[in-house]
């Protein structure tokens, strides 16, 4: 499979990943190196084989419905990592304003 | 051109639940009531690295009611998908959610215009809270999490709504099942109910065979609804927008609209982009569930009586109409406390019939769903005896006022409106005390034509 | 030398006031100094961590110092996943596993090197810098746990922590000539370790023996409330039956008959600990390989390359969306190439139309693998193979190739992929360049008991391991 540059600008802004045009190519390359490895899943016969998503084979794994106190960060805490907050809140640059 | 368009409508509606904790962790369930943003975090709210989700059953739990109300098939096997996309009030750059198989499938909501099919109802978390701000001249956007992760769940119908009327009753009456069923307070205002229709119109041609089953190439999502009115005012002018479009020969765009009351017009709030790819896989951090028969049993056997029976049942034991009897409360907790009453008073032979009137007009003092039940039938009773020797009483003062005030009587009768308040006065004189003066004038008026 | 004292000889030696646990971190801190700087193994180091410790001695683990990949969110040290993305982040909340280590008295003495998000097998694709294999330093150290494995090669720890995905603490504890546990998924908590691909991740412990990597074990295993993907099944005291010997075990050796393995010297030297393990009583059979399905032979691990890549990038696409740099960390133009190449894969791979594709066929491919293991695994107690195709590379090896990692690791992929669990232990020692290799020891879920017996009655058996007669 050819991978061109198109392709990987597309998933690259669909994955939000900013990528200049020289990685572009790179990327791409690898890309297609790897998919013809990955390729040789489709040798295999799957014919009437479930897909696994999971090997625990756990099921209903639930929590109560109380409130964990413990965990939960003080407003400090919680917006300490942030680069940009005010008055408490975390802050980005104006995006679309929806109403 | 009348009923050249025939309005397709489906509607999309979330609503937060009202437990006391998050979805998928144990942070308060309380955006609205935080007295400060960003404190009902943790680092599974906030996204933070290596933090994971554990669901909270109590949200599966009403999840299932609700689709139980609503007479929906429950997938027995189910699971959680993570769906993909970026916006600063999505913490992980992925929303949990269901994809392919919703907790609830295949139920109806009946209105007076018909049945509406339920698609499916799914369970997954709020989104954080963006607001607009500017700062230091420049504009920008403050994100609070207080609200990321608050279950929420999605209930999807088929495009069977035909009018604005129909959808707003539908979503009147989703509104009063949930919050029968007491799983959230619904309150638009706070966003905890929100509304989103998906308009489109089909031309009807009587010549053309399978119309019926040809959907329109497109549809427009109309969002930020919170009101029933403004629903129906909002679907009505994007059908009329629509009409004027189609009536020129061209398409309406596929894209998500808003609504301004003020204007009563729909606007463009962002083309649908087509670009919009999911992604969803199933979530690896959280294992499948699997109701088994004995859970499944336990979460009908504490469901309330269906609503609608329970309408039914009231009119039909108590008298009173449905309409009515849906005025008096909200939540189960409410309508079992009056079903008791209810019961209560036929036992002792009492008119609920008049009651539940007396209840719905307010026309007695007692604090429903607080007072004991022999305190309301005491004022009841009390209310009735007053009421009755009122009724007497004013009778037989208006008779004297009319008897002494013959000339008043003839200038009313000649057209003098005035005439009439000279009589109330003389009543109101001869009773001694404070009445409802509008149905004293009703009486005099009865009586004198 | 004191920091040469194996976990269980430290325990052993401070108890009967042998040895102080001072003199431990003075030797510590003395080698950290002379060495760090030339092999970069630690990210952050705490140099006054005996201040803490003797306060510990009366705790399990008796204040001894403990290597954590820099992966494991932790208090009190920056953590990066050795990604530009994270540079100095300081955590708010600690992961269950150096939770469970800071309570039973271990002391957190610094976090270790990895190649960046914990992508690769070569500890070069970190953005702090390649850690390099202390054994020899023109050798990589392997990876993504390279730095941990290196700081116990070094003696720059007494035990430490790593995670694999597929091969990430197997791979490098081979290439170091240590030893390193991967247990079964869902044995040991994930809560607090940065997910790389949820589906497979697992901690476990690398350290310099067998016994040591039971003792870690026993602290760090269990049910989870904060990991819906823990399990209920019991945590046995791994130590207590360590030393029963694997008489009638029933032993399959795995991949050597492959036409790319069978003239190698893994080949060779995996067919010598076979021998070994038959003289210690153990029936030892080959297996042969197999290109389907089929009873009682080895699915070939070459197909485990693709079903990996694809669920582990898809996953780490996933796993990477929230790091855009508003609630912490830096913005998404600091993921380095190696994340940029998978996260661009992952989102191909599940993207509309390429899901059923790919994933879906992935996880179907994923299913064969664990029936095939649970086939195997009616007949036989433990199945050896070789942990790595070869000797460390040397430095530089994996640039370029945006498929080393995967293919590094091919021999433990399998294994991986159907979460059961795995050691790796020194099988053999080359005195010319004074590297190693290492031999997978694998088993059904939750038979950390089988594996560990196995590995420690081997280690006994051989001379490669230098530490077990300190």
């Amino acid at each position: 499979m050819k991978i061109n540059k198109v392709l990987v600008k597309k998933i690259a802004q669909l994955a939000q990943i900013p990528v200049s045009e020289k990685e572009e190519e790179k990327l791409a390359k690898g890309f297609e190196k790897t998919i013809e490895i990955v390729d040789e899943l489709f040798k295999v016969d799957v014919f009437e084989v479930q897909p696994i998503h999971q090997v625990t084979s756990l099921e209903n794994i639930f929590r109560e419905d109380k409130i964990d106190e413990k965990r939960m960060f003080s407003q400090n805490e919680a917006l300490n990592q942030a680069k940009n907050k005010h008055n408490g809140y975390f802050v980005v640059d104006q995006i679309l304003e929806e109403d | 051109m009348d009923k050249k368009y025939q309005p397709i409508i489906g509607m999309e509606v979330h609503v937060e639940l009202k437990t006391a904790s998050k979805m998928f962790c144990g942070c308060k369930n309380d955006p609205f009531g935080a007295p400060k943003p960003n404190i009902y975090t943790c680092p599974v709210c906030l996204g933070l690295p290596g933090a994971l989700p554990v669901a909270n059953k109590k949200a599966i739990e009403w999840t299932i009611s609700l689709g139980l109300a609503l007479g929906c098939k429950i997938n027995l096997f189910s699971k959680f998908d993570r769906k993909h996309y970026f916006y600063p009030d999505l913490a992980k750059g992925y929303q949990i959610s269901q994809y392919d198989l919703p907790f609830c499938y295949d139920g109806e909501i009946n209105t007076s215009f018909g049945k509406i099919r339920i698609r499916r109802i799914h369970l997954e978390e709020d989104t954080g809270k963006l607001i607009h701000s500017t700062i230091n001249n420049k504009k920008m956007t403050l994100i609070d999490f207080n609200r990321s992760g608050v279950p929420l769940i999605e209930i999807v119908t088929e495009p069977d709504i035909k009018s604005a009327s129909q959808a707003k009753e539908y979503a009147k009456k989703l509104f009063q099942i949930i919050r029968y069923l007491d799983i959230s307070e619904a309150d638009m205002e706070k966003g905890q109910m929100r509304l989103e229709a998906n308009i489109s119109l089909q031309i009807q041609n009587s010549k053309t065979k399978n119309q019926n089953n040809q959907l329109p190439n497109y549809k427009v999502e109309l969002k930020n609804i919170n009101s029933f009115r403004f629903l129906e005012k909002a679907i009505e002018a994007e059908i009329k927008r629509q009409e004027e479009i189609i009536n020129e020969g061209k398409t309406p765009t596929q894209e998500t609209r808003g609504y301004n009351a003020e204007k009563n017009i729909t606007y463009s709030q962002r083309a649908k982009e087509d670009a919009s790819d999911y992604r969803y896989f199933p979530d690896p951090d959280i294992p499948p569930i699997k109701i088994s028969e004995s859970w499944f049993e336990s979460i009908k056997k504490n469901m309330p009586e269906n609503y609608d029976y329970l309408l039914s049942r009231w009119e039909k034991e108590y008298g009173a109409q449905k309409s009515t009897l849906s005025l008096l409360f909200e939540t189960n907790t409410q309508s079992k406390w009056l079903d008791g009453l209810f019961s209560y008073f036929k036992k002792q032979n009492l008119d609920t019939k008049k009651l539940i009137n007396f209840l719905v007009n307010k026309k007695i003092k007692v604090n429903l769903f607080v007072d004991n039940y022999q305190k309301i039938i005491s004022v009841f009773n009390q209310s009735i005896s007053t009421s009755q020797i009122d009724e007497e009483e004013i009778d037989k003062a208006i008779s004297q006022a009319i008897k002494e005030n013959p000339q008043a009587v003839l200038d009313f009768k000649s057209g003098k409106k005035n005439a009439i308040n000279f009589l109330l006065g003389q009543t109101m004189k001869i009773l001694g005390k404070k009445t409802d003066t509008k149905i004293i004038i009703e009486k005099i008026s009865k009586k004198i034509f | 030398m004191k920091n040469k004292l194996t976990l269980k000889k430290a325990i052993e030696l401070i108890d009967k006031k042998e040895v102080s646990l001072k003199e431990i971190y003075d030797d510590i801190l003395k080698v950290y100094k002379e060495k760090n700087k030339e092999l970069n193994i630690y990210l952050s180091f705490d140099e006054n961590s005996f201040e803490k410790a003797k306060n510990e001695k009366n705790k399990p683990l008796r204040g001894l110092p403990i290597a954590i990949k820099d992966n494991f969110l932790t208090i009190g040290f920056p953590t990066t996943a050795s990604s530009n993305v994270l540079r100095g982040y300081m955590s708010h909340y600690e992961s269950t596993v150096t939770k469970k280590i800071k309570e039973a008295g271990g002391i957190l003495i610094g976090k270790t090197n990895m190649d960046a998000w914990a992508h690769g097998s070569s500890t070069e694709t970190s953005d702090f810098g390649p850690t390099k294999n202390p054994r020899n330093p023109k050798y990589l150290p392997g990876g993504s746990s390279g730095g941990s494995a290196a700081s116990i090669a070094s003696n720059m720890a007494i035990a430490s922590l790593g995670t694999e995905t597929a091969g990430s603490i197997r791979q490098p504890a081979s290439w170091c000539g240590v030893v390193g546990l991967k247990p079964t998924y869902g044995r040991v908590s994930r809560y607090g370790v940065i997910a790389m691909g949820s589906s497979l991740d697992c901690p476990g412990p690398i350290t310099k023996t067998v016994e040591d990597s039971a003792i870690i074990l026993n602290f760090i295993a269990g049910k989870d409330e904060y990991d819906g993907t823990t399990s209920n099944v019991p945590v046995l005291d791994y130590t207590k039956n360590l030393k029963k010997g694997i008489k009638n075990f029933k032993i399959g050796i795995c991949y050597i008959d492959h036409p790319d393995i069978s003239s190698t010297i893994v080949a060779k030297k995996t067919l010598e600990a076979g021998k070994v393990l038959e003289n210690l009583g153990a029936k030892v059979e080959l297996i042969s390989t197999s290109k389907t399905l089929e009873k009682n032979k080895i699915l070939s691990h070459e197909y485990a390359i693709g079903v990996y890549t694809v669920v582990q990038r898809g996953e780490v696409s996933s796993n990477l969306a929230r790091y855009d740099g508003i609630r912490y960390g830096n913005n998404r133009s600091c993921f380095g190439s190696e994340a940029k190449n998978r996260i661009i894969l992952g989102t191909y791979t599940l993207s509309k139309g390429y899901a059923d594709k790919y994933y879906i066929y992935a996880q179907k491919v994923r299913h064969l693998y664990v029936k095939n293991f649970k086939d195997l695994f009616s007949k036989y107690d433990v199945l050896i193979s070789p942990a790595s195709p070869s000797f460390a590379l040397p430095s530089g090896a994996s640039q370029g190739n945006p498929m080393f990692g995967e293919l590094q690791d091919m021999l433990v992929e399998p294994s991986a992929l159907a979460g059961i669990c795995g050691i790796s232990v020194p099988m053999y020692k080359d005195e010319e360049t004074n590297l190693y290799l290492g031999l997978n020891i694998m088993s059904d879920y939750f038979q950390e008991e089988k594996i560990l017996q196995t590995a420690w009655a081997y280690e006994q058996k051989t001379n490669w391991n230098e530490w077990k007669n300190i």
